[in-house]
């Protein structure tokens, strides 16, 4: 939308034509060549029976539809966007301290690893601290301190992808009993698996031994972020 | 004839605190009365120009000078500044460095006011100990 100013996001000042117009490819040479047409007739020559019948006949391979519809449905415009990942916020860099705002964990503060490829941002509390695991967090939910903690004896291995987050596919249990009880008992609750568990220890550990190293860094991480009256988020320096 | 209760005027070489614009927080002195809304002020060793402000921006300070005379510029203003040691005796002020604690914890970060907090708590833990034991004694 180049040529035709935004008025308001998503809508430009030009019509898509006018915008066709105005840019002109089709004044340009052809680069393309048409696909060649299709040769196929579309008509099957099949033997008829009877005398007065000219013996065979061509008969259309697809049947024409019986009836059209009486009026014209427009067809939506189809989305040339294609989805990519939004940009880091410039605040957030690996180590930054994150305060949640949203979620099962909101108001913890949690530093900031990586941001994976659909955007989203790899946190840890770290679990040992204040009990937030390794997680996936939208930067929208976030307010980015400018607390670091030193990352750079930290390695985050290439496995800690979206994919690494989602839940694994189960089949669709027939009903709710089957879903929760097994043998007239309810279900065991299904271990934590060890390879994740060591996983975030490895994270953590490299962690913790530079959150030790600043004084009060660990009792800060493990508080909890909150507004006392009189204090707005817009007034305050994080 | 009765003495006035007040005790800072608008007068040639009082010292004022500016309220608002883009040398607000600074101090300056006046040089010149021009009407009863403006005052000419100058402020050369604080880095605010040599300009007119209006009275309702400015906050006397109990600082004045003593023996600058009426329109003087802003080499005379900076002579007399210097020799009467103003900024010196306005930053050893509790309103000035009230002022100053109050702007530092503004500019504080997050980490920074969990920091104070704690430091807080520690103050008021020694406080009420000591005042247990005064209290059992």
């Amino acid at each position: 939308m180049a040529r035709s100013k935004e008025i308001a996001p998503g809508v430009g000042r030009l019509s898509r034509s006018q915008v066709f117009a105005k840019r002109a490819l089709y004044k340009g040479p052809k680069k393309t060549e048409k696909p060649a047409a299709e040769t196929a007739t579309g008509y099957v020559e099949k033997s008829v029976g009877g005398e007065k019948n000219g013996g065979k006949r061509l008969v259309p391979t697809t049947k024409a539809p019986r009836f059209y519809p009486a009026e014209d449905v427009r067809q939506p415009k189809k989305s040339r966007k294609s989805p990519h990942a939004p940009s880091l916020r410039n605040s957030i860099t690996p180590g930054t301290v994150l305060i949640l705002l949203a979620g099962r964990y909101r108001g913890k503060r949690v530093v900031f690893l990586k941001q994976l490829t659909s955007g989203l941002l790899l946190v840890t509390g770290p679990y040992k601290v204040n009990g937030v695991p390794l997680r996936r967090v939208n930067q929208a939910y976030v307010i980015a301190t400018s607390t670091k903690v030193d990352v750079s004896g930290l390695k985050v291995d290439e496995k800690f992808n979206d994919a690494y987050f989602s839940k694994p596919a189960t089949k669709v249990a027939t009903s709710a009993e089957e879903e929760f009880f097994e043998d007239g008992k309810p279900k065991a609750k299904e271990p934590f698996p060890a390879s994740k568990a060591a996983d975030q220890k490895e994270i953590d550990s490299a962690l913790l031994a530079s959150i030790k190293k600043t004084e009060n860094l660990s009792k800060y991480l493990k508080a909890s972020w909150g507004l006392s009256k009189g204090q707005f988020p817009h007034q305050l320096v994080f | 004839m009765t003495e006035s209760n007040f005790k800072r005027f608008v007068e040639v070489g009082r010292v004022v605190l500016l309220k608002a614009g883009p040398s607000a927080g600074s101090i300056a002195v006046i040089t010149e009365i021009i009407d009863h809304n403006r005052a000419m002020i100058d402020g050369p060793t604080t880095d605010v120009p040599r300009q007119s402000y209006p009275y309702k921006h400015l906050t006397l300070t109990p600082f004045a000078l003593t023996k600058l005379p009426r329109a003087a510029g802003s080499g005379v203003v900076k002579k007399q500044l210097e020799k009467e040691a103003i900024v010196e005796k306005w930053k050893k002020s509790a309103w000035a460095q009230k002022r100053a604690a109050v702007e530092k914890r503004r500019s504080l970060n997050d980490f920074g006011r969990f920091a104070v907090m704690l430091a807080k708590k520690q103050r008021t833990d020694v406080v009420r100990k000591a005042v247990a034991k005064a209290k059992k004694a």
